[in-house]
């Protein structure tokens, strides 16, 4: 069988399903009103394939045709020891955990004490928070062909309503473990994040497969980050070999906000980011940064959007990606200047080391300028290790896997250097050691 | 301490050494000098190991052992320092957190610990002091925008951190203005003793007015070609090169 008709039978099984996933669910409110539309556009759109502009570099054949599992069987019991090691675990953290897709209290840690860090679930269903729903669910996402179709399945994530002037104390991590209950499984966890005027909150989010089976995850998040409300976000990609991960993010920006999205990517099989930012008021700051470190056949393809729409505001990218063996990287930076956002500041950067003659980086900014009065830049370079800074580690007493290890480090910082949890930087930098090889204190 | 015999050298097919010759015993100081082009360099970056180089006969024996198979990292954890000419610039790497992983890992190697970091931060402000270099420097990345002199005081600071039995020093006097010569030629003098031993690479006589060698070495066409006592140095300043040439024919 082809790799399309194998595609083609999982979009028909998808199809089908969505009979049994509505099955039961309250055919009148206006979620269902949602899936329904976004199924059909789905239906229309198909997967995406190569001949798509946005999907040039990144094909999904190889993983589109399995046939996965869409509806995980009851929770599967994992062992807190088993998981531990993937939850940042040396400080105090709300916790949203799910396992194959369904909402695993016992690994969790949530909170409605005069905030709501519980479940999408929850959320639309009950009345309490119909206001919300119908102010934000589904309302900055894309209407693309994946997450369109998320949208149709949409039910279960996490749900996190910070109110106004609330300052989040803790971190949240939001863990969706996956466990090979069945040959291949599919999830498409929907997260909804909603922070308030001038509230504050930290987030870390971890996709991880505890299994050798196939794994895919379609997942989308939605954040709206209110006047002067501050969100940082923190993704760790590090996932087993056979785990794909297509992550869609859209974050919608009022005045004077900030919002920063940090994406570690070290693992995976195919790993797909697509990153939205829509500024919607002046003085905004949005952050984007990245690292990618990827070996044997990995794919990591970040795809990035910032749209300026109105005058003052900031976006600042900086990629780093260091591409092993015959791993494929894509990074895909574009920008639009409305004509009424002047005084936009918009920077992006974007620097590649292949240490393979196999590896391959595919890299395209994209600008689309219409306003007159604004600084944007953007530079993008793919380069080797430096032999001579390497020589010179060396000549220093420090083994070369230990030199090459440092560079890269080095090279990673100025990602890293921006990371605000502590915890979070110290285990990023392990990850990247245990990645590189070497037993090396980093403290740069 | 350190015996070259008959070493020849090539880079990508070029031949540049030509049978050097050059023992230096411990407690001495020997200065290379020549003309653009003698191979002084090449010999500095041959002992410290330079892959790109290639050795085609002859031998390196450190304290009788052959070094010239030796990886540079080994070379240096067996005590060969090369005081850089252009020191690399590395960004995202503090010149504290550099020269740390540099004597652990050499620690490592010999199969030592770590060395505690009370010791490490005591012996960081002794050397610092010692070559004037100011707190806050050593908090900034290796080497990036450093001025020529700092450069090299901080080639002489890492020197003084990892206590090699030989350090050769490349042209250390390039780019320094004479109190910057002073304080790295004061610096290299105090951390002179009679178990180590340096080479200085040179163009000028200036550098040897602080550093005085026990031997002058002219290097010419990839092999030494007259050796004297501090005097010739003097001599080569007053009078070039080409007379010791015209010896040669």
């Amino acid at each position: 069988m082809t790799d399309e008709k194998r595609m083609e039978e999982l979009k028909d099984k998808l199809l089908s399903s969505y009979l049994a996933f509505e099955n039961g669910k309250d055919i009148n409110s206006d979620v269902h009103d949602i899936r329904s539309k976004a199924l059909q556009n789905f239906e229309k759109l198909g997967f995406p394939t190569k001949k798509l502009e946005a999907w040039k570099y990144t094909s999904l054949n190889s993983i589109l045709k399995e046939d996965y599992s869409i509806f995980p069987k009851a929770e599967t019991a994992v062992e807190l020891a088993d998981v531990k090691k993937y939850f940042i675990h040396d400080i105090d953290t709300y916790k949203v955990v799910f396992i194959d897709g369904k909402y695993s209290s016992f690994l969790s840690n949530t909170t409605h004490d005069n905030m709501d860090i519980c479940l999408l679930s929850s959320a639309l269903t009950k009345p309490k928070y119909k206001a919300i729903i119908e102010n934000f669910f589904n309302k900055t996402a894309k209407q693309d062909n994946l997450t369109s179709l998320n949208t149709a399945f949409a039910n279960e994530g996490a749900y996190i309503f910070i109110p106004q002037n609330v300052e989040v104390e803790k971190p949240i991590q939001i863990i969706n473990f996956t466990t090979g209950a069945e040959n291949a499984t599919m999830i498409q966890p929907r997260n909804l994040i909603v922070a308030e005027r001038n509230s504050h909150v930290q987030i870390i989010e971890r996709h991880q497969s505890l299994t050798d089976n196939a794994i895919l995850t379609n997942a989308v998040t939605e954040i709206f980050v209110d006047t002067h409300a501050s969100v940082d976000y923190y993704k760790i990609q590090n996932d087993n070999t056979n785990a794909s991960l297509v992550d869609n993010t859209f974050i919608e920006q009022q005045k004077e906000s900030t919002c920063s999205v940090h994406t570690f990517s070290f693992g995976g099989n195919i790993t797909r980011n697509n990153l939205n930012f829509f500024q919607k008021g002046e003085h905004i700051n949005s952050i984007l940064k990245g690292v990618t470190i990827i070996e044997g056949r990995q794919h990591v393809d970040h795809h990035t959007l910032v749209h300026h729409i109105e005058p003052n505001c900031e976006s600042h990218q900086d990629y780093k990606g260091i591409f092993g063996d015959r791993s494929t990287g894509v990074f895909n930076g574009k920008v639009i200047v409305e004509k009424e956002a002047q005084k936009t500041n918009a920077y992006q950067q974007n620097n590649n080391v292949l240490i393979s003659d196999k590896a391959t980086i595919n890299a395209k900014p994209q600008l689309e300028i219409f306003a007159d009065d604004v600084k944007c830049s953007h530079g993008c370079t793919i380069g080797q290790l430096d032999q001579q800074a390497l020589f010179y580690m060396q000549q220093r007493g420090i083994p070369k896997k230990e030199a090459n290890a440092l560079l890269m480090y080095a090279f990673a910082n100025t990602v890293l250097e921006s990371v605000k949890i502590p915890e979070v930087k110290q285990r990023i930098t392990n990850l990247i050691a245990e990645k590189l090889g070497v037993n090396i204190g980093f403290e740069l | 301490m350190l015996k070259i015999q008959n070493l020849h050298a090539a880079i990508e097919e070029k031949s540049i050494l030509k049978g050097l010759n050059l023992e230096v015993k411990a407690g001495e100081v020997h200065a290379i000098m020549g003309p653009n082009g003698a191979g002084k360099s090449t010999m500095a970056s041959v002992i410290a190991g330079k892959e790109e180089y290639e050795v085609t006969s002859g031998s390196i024996e450190l304290d009788g052992e052959d070094i010239s198979e030796l990886a540079p990292e080994e070379r240096a954890q067996a005590g060969v320092f090369l005081s850089f000419q252009y020191p690399v610039e590395i960004p995202g790497v503090t010149v504290t957190n550099f020269i740390k992983t540099a004597i652990n890992e050499s620690r490592k190697a010999q199969g030592l610990e770590e060395m505690p970091a009370k010791e490490m931060l005591q012996k960081i402000r002794e050397k610092s002091e010692l070559l004037e270099i100011d707190r806050k420097f050593l908090s900034r990345s290796l080497n990036e925008g450093f001025s020529g002199g700092e450069k090299k005081r901080n080639e002489i600071f890492q020197m003084a951190m990892l206590e090699p039995k030989l350090a050769i020093l490349d042209e250390t006097d390039s780019g320094l203005d004479i109190d910057a010569l002073r304080i790295v030629a004061n610096g290299v003098n105090k951390l002179k003793s009679e178990d180590n031993a340096v080479i200085v690479i040179t163009h000028y006589q200036r550098l040897l007015d602080y550093i005085v060698p026990d031997y002058v070495h002219v290097l010419h066409d990839g092999k030494i070609v007259k050796t004297g006592d501090a005097s010739l140095a003097l001599e080569l300043e007053a009078k070039g090169y080409d007379w010791i040439k015209n010896e040669l024919v």
